[in-house]
């Protein structure tokens, strides 16, 4: 059986798009990191309350031509890799806290 | 004991870096001729202190002297220590205390710290930079150690002043992005003048056949700066505060690639 996983982004991390990167850097080590295309968009989307899998299907399978199966599969890997960097947040349950916002551009 | 009271005489000077003074009080008088020497040019007026820190030249000051800088935010105080001192500072009082043995480069530290603390929150920050001023602009050629920042610091034609060859100070004030001299080198003798303009551009140096100018990709941009930026701490605000100016930095001054050999030429093409 499938499990269900929630992802938010990190408050203790600090990010902005620059030109069409999107760039963050964690609190953990000040490191930066440069995140591809499908990163951001997880990133983006990562809210605490909107299963993984929602969006998958609704921002990841639209944008690229890839299986449901496939793309969850990849999106949980990926996730997983930016938890491990503090990136991201990962849980079982909605993440209740409200997550760190992405700066908007000046 | 009537007769035995000995009145410890504190004495205090005010640097003034990118102008924010800072009173400095010790009681030793060598101590505070070193500052004076040190920080020539960079004297401040004592009615004008924003911020005060005492000195404390214990010999137990420092317990490793190979450690790494260490900066900590905990209750309302930064804490700071490396191997030849460690201090403490309450943002909310201006008020705070060095333990070090006497010597230029432990305070030289802290004020460095101190002034990244107080940058990062106007949106400022000090970068491994060499800056200068021509026709009234300042540029900052930027790089690590080897880049050629002394280098073009050198070259300078002589309109041109020169605000450090090492470490850059920026703000961000209401109409833009100001470069200021420092003190901050590690001969005395290149000890920047103490003016400021404001910032036109910044060269990300690099060593080449010949001298060319090519614009940087925003990303690219972001990401060297921060590279280039001292950063002491790990506390996540600072961290956000950090980042933060350094892209609204790309986003608003014009980033180069600045491939240069070394020689006067090259300022042909600057200012």
């Amino acid at each position: 059986m499938n499990r269900t996983l929630y992802v938010a982004r990190s408050p203790r991390i600090a990010a902005r798009k620059l030109g069409e990167e999107m760039l963050v850097m964690s609190a953990q080590g000040s490191t930066l990191f440069t995140l591809n295309p499908t990163a951001t968009i997880l990133w983006q989307a990562a809210d605490g309350a909107t299963p993984l899998e929602e969006i998958v299907q609704r921002r990841i399978c639209s944008e690229f031509e890839v299986k449901r199966e496939d793309a969850l599969r990849d999106a949980e890997s990926l996730a997983e890799d930016l938890a491990k960097h503090g990136i991201l947040l990962i849980s079982e349950e909605p993440i209740a806290n409200p997550p760190a916002k992405e700066q908007p551009r000046p | 004991m009537p007769g035995l009271a000995i009145q410890v005489e504190r004495c205090s000077v005010v640097i003034a870096i990118g102008g924010i003074p800072v009173r400095v009080n010790t009681t030793d008088a060598d101590f505070l001729e070193m500052l004076q020497t040190r920080y020539a040019g960079f004297m401040g007026a004592e009615s004008d202190a924003e911020f005060e820190f005492d000195v404390d030249l214990s010999p137990s000051a420092s317990s490793n002297r190979n450690a790494d800088v260490s900066v900590e935010h905990r209750s309302g105080r930064w804490f700071m220590e490396r191997g030849s001192f460690r201090a403490e500072w309450n943002p909310a009082t201006r008020r705070g205390t060095i333990y070090q043995t006497p010597n230029a480069y432990s305070i030289d530290a802290v004020l460095r710290i101190v002034h990244t603390l107080l940058l990062a929150e106007q949106g400022g920050f000090l970068l491994h930079s060499a800056s200068a001023i021509r026709n009234g602009k300042a540029f900052l050629f930027a790089g690590v150690s080897g880049t050629g920042k002394t280098t073009i610091s050198g070259l300078a034609p002589a309109d041109t002043t020169l605000l450090t060859d090492e470490i850059s100070y920026v703000r961000k004030l209401d109409d833009g992005y100001f470069a200021y001299g420092t003190p901050f080198t590690r001969e005395p003798a290149n000890r920047g003048e103490n003016t400021s303009a404001p910032v036109a551009a910044l060269y990300l140096l690099a060593h080449g056949l010949q001298n060319r100018i090519e614009p940087v990709a925003v990303a690219d941009a972001g990401r060297e700066l921060l590279a280039n930026m001292l950063f002491f701490a790990e506390d996540p605000d600072l961290v956000h505060r950090v980042f933060q100016a350094a892209c609204d930095f790309v986003h608003r001054v014009p980033v180069y690639r600045l491939t240069f050999v070394p020689d006067a030429r090259v300022w042909e093409m600057i200012g």
